[in-house]
């Protein structure tokens, strides 16, 4: 098959299960976009794909060969963690070098241009760098690795406002350009929603959500008004959250209305957004069917 | 060209609306290039397939073209059109909606035709 598959992905950590049975294909020349709340396994599972750790049971394939301990196919992903695998006194230059040593091809004009729009000196130690200058840096080297698929966990952990926007710019930019498939975990749903093409949401361990995000956002509603006849227009409809103000209820609603029940005047139906959908499904009231 | 994007309608929609509203307006004269799918991604953050989507419904009705190579043109007579098409939408967008809310306030239809001449 073609891209990435996990299968039945389980993932231990002592006698806590992280992940139970993870399904999901990632095709190439996508924008993914990987959610779930701290603690969800979104790390765990990107670090399982990109073979940095091992599942307790499953197995990945990237265009049907297994990618554990396999070079060739371990050569076409890359992944951006949060956690900080440079050596403080390493100089940003070098880190290049070994980068290209590792995966060939390191675009190094390319590397030039982004930290001259980030405004980042590489002839400085990466032990020097803030918070958000290393997530910088971290960004540059993977918009840059010649590789098929990229994954970024957290990758506007620390930058301000202005570094977000830019990267954002950078990535659709790369992306068009490339036809790279990216895979990205974040907190800031609301920034990079409408950057996304599929989403997978991952709660308790499991996928809840796979699909595109326009068709996931198709029947995804905010139903508001008088409380009494926002309970009457949605009995039996799956509701995944509430939210209430005096009399005036909105129930969310996360699969099809049904088309033969009359809405009254008073009740409005609205769309919701990928953020407000993902808090929905993710608090620990809400629940698919 | 301005994007002013709301969270209650698919993207692609939005996209198709706000570059017609851009034709209708004359800001993209027919005849004219608009931006391309890449540059209105990129500026806007809008995952590259969702702009084309919405480039697409523009094709389908005949507003916009496609010159291989080059990118996409403003067809003639597209403003016509729209103007066309929104004077269709305008009675049952507009007229019904604000016959609604009159009925609502208690306005007659003589005050009602009072207010637009006053309006007008």
């Amino acid at each position: 098959m073609d891209g990435i598959v996990a299968k039945e992905i389980k993932k231990n950590f002592s006698k806590k299960t992280v992940l139970e049975n993870i399904n999901l294909q990632i095709k190439p020349g996508k924008i993914y976009g990987l959610l779930g709340r701290n603690g969800a396994g979104k790390s765990t599972l990107l670090s399982i794909i990109a073979n940095r750790i091992f599942p307790n049971e499953g197995n990945v394939t990237l265009d049907g060969s297994t990618v554990f301990e396999n070079d060739e196919a371990l050569g076409k992903i890359y992944l951006m963690s949060e956690r900080n695998l440079y050596s403080n006194s390493s100089k940003l230059r070098q880190l290049l070098n070994t980068t290209e040593l590792l995966y060939g091809d390191f675009d190094y004009n390319y590397a030039q241009k982004l930290a001259n729009i980030f405004e980042l000196d590489l002839n400085q130690k990466f032990g020097k760098l803030s918070t958000g200058y290393r997530t910088i840096f971290k960004l540059i080297i993977s918009l840059c690795v010649p590789v098929k698929y990229v994954f970024l966990d957290e990758p506007v952990l620390g930058l301000d406002a202005n570094h977000r926007e830019l990267f954002y710019r950078e990535l659709v930019d790369n992306y068009v350009k490339t036809g790279k498939t990216f895979v990205i975990s974040t907190h800031l749903i609301e920034e990079i929603a409408n950057s996304l093409e599929h989403v997978f949401v991952i709660r308790d361990g499991k996928v809840i959500v796979d699909g595109d995000v326009e068709d996931v956002l198709e029947n995804a509603y905010l139903i508001s008004g008088p409380a009494k006849e926002v309970e009457q227009y949605t009995v039996g409809l799956n509701v995944i959250g509430q939210e209430t103000l005096g009399n005036i209820q909105g129930n969310y609603v996360f699969g099809e209305l049904d088309g033969e029940r009359i809405l009254p005047d008073t009740v409005t139906v609205e769309k919701m957004d990928l953020q407000k959908l993902f808090i929905n499904l993710t608090n620990a009231r809400g629940q698919l069917k | 060209m301005r994007f002013n994007f709301n969270s209650s309608e698919p993207i692609y929609l939005q996209v198709a609306q706000q570059i017609q509203d851009a034709i209708f307006t004359k800001t993209y004269a027919e005849g004219e290039q608009i931006p391309s799918t890449t540059e209105i991604s990129r500026d806007f953050h809008i995952n590259p397939a969702t702009v084309l989507k919405g480039m697409n419904l523009l094709v389908a009705d005949g507003l916009i073209e496609k010159k291989r190579g080059i990118g996409m043109f403003v067809v003639e007579g597209a403003q016509g059109k729209i103007v066309e098409k929104r004077r269709e939408f305008f009675y049952q967008d507009e007229v019904v909606k604000l016959i609604s809310e009159a009925k609502k306030l208690q306005i007659s239809q003589e005050e009602l035709v009072d207010l637009i001449k006053r309006g007008f």
